[in-house]
């Protein structure tokens, strides 16, 4: 799907880097940050987030058409430009939702400063480190062909798949974005900053960590093990999901994050 | 194979022990040259002192010395062949060395640098490289191969392309190992600095996203390195930090040893013609004129005129032989460079960032890459095709030394000059005794003429 052409893709600037974001819904703000593969303006997972609220779903700089200035290079760069995008929109109690790499990003700002958010609901979160040195977390998602990616990643690979020849050479450039951005910010240390597992007893906000259960790059335990870390926070595993649960199971992704909100 | 320098000697042991080596190889040259001696401008002289006399003295044949353009460096991978036969589709990266007995390796090795040693004697010039985790080379590190080739060669320069300076942690030791490898060679290192192939990323860790930036950043900091020669400097940069930079020893060259690079894009040939450097291309055949043009018009863009052709260098696999056909069995064995060098996991081949955004667009709809192209304008895959493809892409240099002249000449009528060439004079499993022919037959028969050959030196386009 072409961000350009949904309506609901509005441009905006921070701090004068200029990104892509979908704006959506009323009421309380919601933040939705994307994983490393990126965001599609039509999955049904935000339609229905944002039947919960006001729903914020920015590009992260250097992914989809968002610019990345040569200063945004770090996991913590991104962390500090989403709390300064959630000063320039004035966002209070937002509640806050990362998926993977999206997921670590809202981990990374938690820790940090939870002033404008009310809760953390982290989708198989990566960006600790839990095993010993020689032991990797993370499959090397660097080191497979697009197809292990897929088998990894999906409970059902044929839910990833894309046909690059049937897409517009924007869709195409878009992909060649996402990867390298992802690249740039988890290529080593790898998926992880060495710091945050430290820092995340900092997190005083009611947070859920969703687990897609047929997860293959990351397994369960390490889920667990980033819950643990976070005080007081819930561990619920959902079925027929991997990696990506807001693809797989959209409606028990949205309808888990909505309800723990408005519980927590 | 057999290791003709003892695996045990130490260098001073290596030191006493050049006079021996030198009457060996004299002997094998000798040898290996019977048939020919006396049909060329150069007679090989026997007994070998005769020989070692001539070396130590250049006399009737290099009396052109001041005259010459071009210079013509061996190259050799090192690679460790023996392993090429069982790769499960990958001889980079992921092949375990439990395939590689370190014993062959020494005699492979030793082997290797023997024959860089010859090609001092004869009169050629070196290149080293370097890779890793790879049986296509065993040079993990060109400083190592630099090291030695200092110390115990006497004339050849000494070129390093190179040298992937974007993947060093630690460039102040990069300034300082180059400098010392060119004081000890008394000033005949040439500096090739690389991105490196796509390959290098998964092992050295390095982040192909940025390499480029981290690179120049490194090129400006050994460039600094090596020309500052007052207080200590410091360096606050954006990759790199240091208190107190002070070479010693400082490079034997003045300003510093020039310095090379290497590029398949004609943007970067442009910013290397801006700044002057020597340019080499690889694989690139009747394609390397517009990358040579691109030079041009940076280096006309910096307010000079024409480059001339000692600016520009290129890496051509080498078989000449007495006659046609024992040239073409040579150069099936030398062409085993190209045949196994794109021999990896397909996971490793372009890792996220390595390549423009606009390039991956491209590899993801499945366009076909950039191939080699024939003087005749037929686009070929260096990595399967024929050695009368490679011939005719000027890839590969082949034939009697009539052929191999004729052909290098005409090479560089089409490029508008070109000084340098990289001449792969071994690869794959040639043998020794072949490499050994394949140097010497080219020093003695090509070499002196190309020696004399005047460049042309092309304008910039306007």
């Amino acid at each position: 799907m072409n961000a350009a052409a949904d309506a609901s893709v509005s441009t905006f600037i921070v701090n004068g880097v200029r990104i892509e974001l979908i704006d959506r819904g009323h009421g309380r703000p919601i933040l939705f940050l994307h994983p490393h593969i990126g965001l599609d303006p039509s999955a049904p997972v935000l339609a229905m987030l944002a039947e919960g609220g006001r729903l914020i779903a920015p590009y992260h700089p250097g992914f989809g058409h968002s610019e990345r200035p040569a200063g945004i290079t770090t996991m913590d760069d991104l962390a500090y430009f989403y709390l300064d995008l959630m000063d320039a929109l004035d966002l209070r109690d937002t509640l806050v939702i990362g998926v993977s790499l999206g997921a670590w990003i809202a981990a990374a700002i938690a820790v940090k400063s939870t002033a404008r958010m009310a809760g953390l609901v982290l989708g198989n979160p990566v960006g600790i480190k839990v095993s010993d040195r020689e032991t990797r977390d993370i499959l090397d998602i660097f080191a497979m062909v697009e197809g292990e990616f897929l088998e990894k990643a999906f409970a059902d690979p044929t839910v990833g798949q894309r046909d690059y020849r049937a897409m517009t050479d924007d869709e195409v450039t878009v992909v060649a974005r996402n990867r390298e951005a992802a690249a740039l910010y988890a290529w080593s240390p790898y998926m992880h900053d060495p710091k945050l597992k430290g820092r995340l007893h900092r997190i005083r906000i009611p947070t859920l960590v969703l687990w897609g259960a047929g997860d293959r790059l990351v397994g369960e335990a390490y889920g667990r093990a980033f819950a643990a870390a976070v005080p007081g926070a819930k561990f619920v595993t959902i079925e027929q999901a991997g990696h990506f649960p807001h693809i797989e199971q959209p409606k028990a992704f949205a309808g888990r994050s909505l309800a723990f909100s408005e519980v927590g | 194979m057999t290791a003709v320098r003892g695996e045990k000697a130490g260098w001073a042991k290596a030191r006493s022990a050049v006079p021996t080596d030198v009457r060996r190889w004299a002997r094998a040259a000798c040898h290996l040259a019977g048939p020919m001696a006396g049909s060329g401008r150069t007679r090989w002289l026997c007994p070998p002192y005769a020989f070692r006399a001539i070396i130590a003295r250049p006399s009737t044949d290099l009396r052109h010395l001041h005259l010459i353009s071009m210079r013509v460096y061996q190259f050799t991978e090192q690679p460790y062949f023996p392993a090429w036969s069982a790769h499960d589709g990958s001889l980079r990266v992921n092949l375990p060395n439990s395939r590689q007995d370190p014993k062959i390796a020494a005699d492979l090795l030793h082997r290797y640098y023997d024959e860089w040693l010859i090609a001092d004697e004869v009169g050629l010039d070196i290149m080293v490289n370097e890779h890793h985790a790879t049986a296509t080379c065993m040079s993990s590190t060109a400083i190592v191969a630099l090291s030695i080739l200092a110390r115990q060669t006497r004339r050849a320069r000494l070129l390093v392309l190179g040298y992937p300076i974007g993947h060093r942690g630690d460039p102040l030791r990069c300034a300082e190992e180059l400098a010392t490898i060119d004081v000890i060679s008394r000033g005949r290192l040439d500096m090739g600095f690389i991105k490196g192939v796509p390959y290098e990323f998964p092992v050295s860790n390095q982040n192909a996203v940025g390499v480029m930036e981290r690179f120049w950043e490194a090129h400006d900091f050994i460039i600094k390195a090596m020309t500052s020669h007052g207080e200590p400097f410091n360096w606050e940069g954006e990759h790199f930090h240091y208190r107190h930079v002070n070479l010693w020893p400082r490079p034997y060259q003045e300003p510093h040893p020039p310095v090379w690079g290497t590029t398949g894009s004609r943007g970067n040939a442009r910013a290397l013609g801006e700044k002057g450097y020597v340019m080499a291309t690889l694989g690139t055949g009747f394609a390397t004129r517009a990358l040579f043009d691109a030079y041009r018009a940076g280096y006309a863009a910096a307010g000079r005129t024409a480059p001339s052709a000692d600016r520009f260098g290129y890496l051509g696999l080498v078989a000449v032989a007495a006659d046609e056909r024992t040239a073409q069995a040579r150069a099936e064995f030398v062409a085993g460079y190209v045949r196994t060098s794109g021999i990896v996991a397909p996971q490793f081949r372009n890792p996220t960032g390595y390549l423009s955004i606009e390039d991956n667009v491209r590899i993801l709809r499945g366009e076909p890459r950039q191939r080699s192209r024939t003087k005749d304008g037929r686009f070929i895959d260096m990595h399967s095709a024929s050695v009368q493809d490679l011939i005719d892409a000027a890839i590969m240099f082949c034939g009697t030394p009539d052929q191999v002249y004729g052909q290098i000449v005409e090479f560089c009528e089409y490029c508008g000059g070109m000084g340098n060439l990289i001449m792969m004079g071994h690869a794959g499993s040639l043998s020794h005794e072949d490499t050994v022919d394949n140097l010497t037959l080219f020093a003695k028969e090509v070499l002196p003429r190309l020696k004399e050959y005047k460049q042309p030196r092309a304008e910039a386009a306007a």
